[in-house]
């Protein structure tokens, strides 16, 4: 029952956003001056205007276009001349790579350093690691890939710059998006391990004689990922919007790099497709948390309110 | 460490934060040579007692540019932080207040916007609008006000059936009367600390924006801009594109350590 409501919920979402790109195309824009390249003649506009059905009613239109939506038909991009989404497709595999790799990085050291916060809370931690965090969570991603670059390949020459390869040119983009995840969820996870050691039912562990690891394992650290999780999945959301810019950074040829040079060319076939691919895909990310979530929680799963 | 300590150094940490803002403030009030001013002769100085900052690919001041950057940075991100703080209180207390269809109406524009990462929607929009300053600060605020439209909705469902309420309904007071003077002064609290939170993303935003020169077009000066300016000549020029960042890094920091002062302030969870 919850699987099909949360699968509703998704299918939902993603009608929301072709409906955001029909509206925001349509309605701020002329599509047909957006979709004909820089320079077209009136004639040309007109012909593409009738093409199109910009001269039929709105919700005629809008039923046209999730048609074509549906069908995966964004139309040809006039800078490669082949279609939309297969350009885009193309491009998914290295940028799910840098999310994907940004995402177990940054979890694993911000899982690391805020299990330190919450065991060693001592001068270290206040001083070092603490400040750390904040510095990292308030910069920028791009900006610390520049100085990443600066640092790691103009100065010590160890790593390459930008562009695409193997794994060396994976290092620097997705160590620079793994800072913020990193910090982000070493917060937030001290602070729930914090809360979670003054339960209960963590005394009555303690009480019978349980060892101090075992109860942290056990009794702590597995009640405090709940918000962890949450927080995991809004950053994964957001990480497939938020590496467009390091994408851009490091020369990534990913579908965020795809599109903002889309978006200077004009190119408004791709950057249709682009944004709903991305949705599609936040949309997916999210699904999967709320389930993982029921899986995690059992309490949800059963119809009871929280 | 014991809780009095902790307390006391937070104070600190918060009345630092408050300083530097007040800094950052001054400066960017501070009356500064052109920023705009190109000497070729000049380009790509270190930082030395004429140009403190260096200078840039066109021989412009570092520190002059900085400065106006911070004006238009903070500018725009102020202005979209109030507009969006308008619309979303609005839309919150019509959607918690009158609720029905209203509420139904509202929220489910809200989540139809959830379906897209803020960026990426905000690109669209500009790919749309195109570029500029007005455009910008629209852009941004699209992206935030759903967050004070559900925070509002959710206090003002709260309040709603609360005795003063009900009193200033049973006295004759019209909704508009009730949503203005009753609940709003009651939400000023958590609305106040969204928009600082909310004021240190939208810089971080806008300077993403201009880094991809979708934002402030040139000559004007953003923080932003002038990293993709200066990263070009990241090997010759460190200066170029430490200062801008580190701008950025500061004042983020600041709004955020004031942010989160103003939360344990307001919120009565430990």
């Amino acid at each position: 029952m919850r699987l099909i409501k949360t699968l509703a919920g998704a299918c939902l979402a993603v009608f929301g956003a072709v409906t955001i790109v029909f509206c925001v195309t349509r309605l701020l824009g002329d599509p047909a001056a957006l979709l004909l390249p820089l320079g077209a003649s009136d004639a040309q506009l007109q012909a593409l205007r009738q093409q199109l059905g910009l001269d039929q009613p709105l919700w005629l239109q809008y039923g046209h276009f999730l048609r074509q939506a549906l069908n995966g038909d964004f139309g040809t991009s006039f800078m490669q001349g082949r279609p939309a989404l297969a350009l885009v497709l193309e491009r998914l595999p290295a940028t799910l790579a840098l999310a994907g790799s940004s995402l177990t990085l940054g979890v694993l050291l911000g899982g690391a350093m805020g299990v330190y916060l919450a065991v060693r809370p001592g001068r270290v931690s206040r001083w070092l690691v603490q400040p750390l965090l904040l510095a990292c969570q308030a910069t920028p991603a791009f900006w610390l890939g520049i100085m990443a670059t600066l640092l790691f390949s103009v100065s010590l020459g160890w790593l390459p710059t930008g562009g695409y390869g193997g794994v060396r040119h994976l290092v620097l983009p997705a160590l620079t998006l793994a800072a913020f995840i990193g910090a982000s969820v070493a917060r937030l996870l001290a602070n729930s391990l914090q809360q979670a050691a003054n339960d209960d039912h963590v005394r009555t562990a303690r009480a019978m004689g349980l060892m101090p690891t075992q109860v942290f394992i056990w009794h702590v650290l597995r009640n405090s990922l709940m918000p962890v999780l949450t927080l995991v999945g809004i950053i994964a959301g957001e990480l497939l919007g938020g590496s467009i810019v390091v994408e851009t950074v490091f020369a990534w040829p990913g579908s965020g790099r795809l599109l903002v040079q889309a978006i200077a060319n004009k190119d408004f076939p791709v950057i249709q497709a682009a944004v709903l691919v991305v949705a599609v895909l936040f949309v997916s990310v999210n699904t999967l948390v709320d389930l993982l979530y029921g899986w995690l929680d059992p309490r949800l799963s059963q119809g009871g309110k929280r | 460490m014991n809780t009095y300590l902790m307390r006391a150094s937070g104070r600190v940490v918060g009345k630092s934060a408050l300083l530097l803002l007040a800094v950052v403030v001054l400066l960017t009030l501070a009356p500064l040579s052109p920023p705009d001013h190109v000497v070729l002769a000049e380009r790509l100085q270190a930082p030395g007692a004429t140009h403190w900052l260096g200078t840039d690919p066109l021989g412009r001041d570092l520190l002059s540019r900085l400065l106006a950057g911070a004006r238009i940075t903070l500018g725009l991100a102020l202005s979209a932080v109030a507009l969006a703080g308008l619309v979303g209180t609005l839309v919150g207390l019509l959607a918690g207040y009158a609720g029905g269809i209203w509420d139904a109406l509202l929220m489910r524009l809200v989540d139809m916007q959830l379906a897209l990462p803020t960026l990426l929607l905000a690109l669209l929009v500009i790919a749309v609008l195109g570029p500029g300053v007005g455009n910008l600060v629209c852009v941004l605020a699209l992206t935030g006000w759903t967050r004070y439209a559900r925070i509002v909705r959710g206090q003002a469902l709260m309040l709603r059936d609360r005795e003063f309420i009900l009193s200033a309904h049973a006295i004759g007071a019209g909704a508009w009367r009730i949503m203005l003077r009753h609940l709003l002064p009651n939400l000023l609290a958590p609305v106040l600390v969204i928009a600082t939170l909310e004021l240190a993303r939208l810089i971080v935003v806008e300077s993403a924006l201009s880094y991809l020169g979708l934002g402030v077009q040139p000559p004007t000066a953003s923080w932003g801009r002038m990293l993709a300016e200066g990263q070009v000549y990241l090997a010759s020029a460190w200066w170029v594109v430490t200062f801008p960042g580190l701008a950025i890094v500061l004042s983020v920091l600041c709004i955020n350590l004031a942010g989160d002062r103003l939360r344990h302030r307001f919120d009565p969870r430990p």
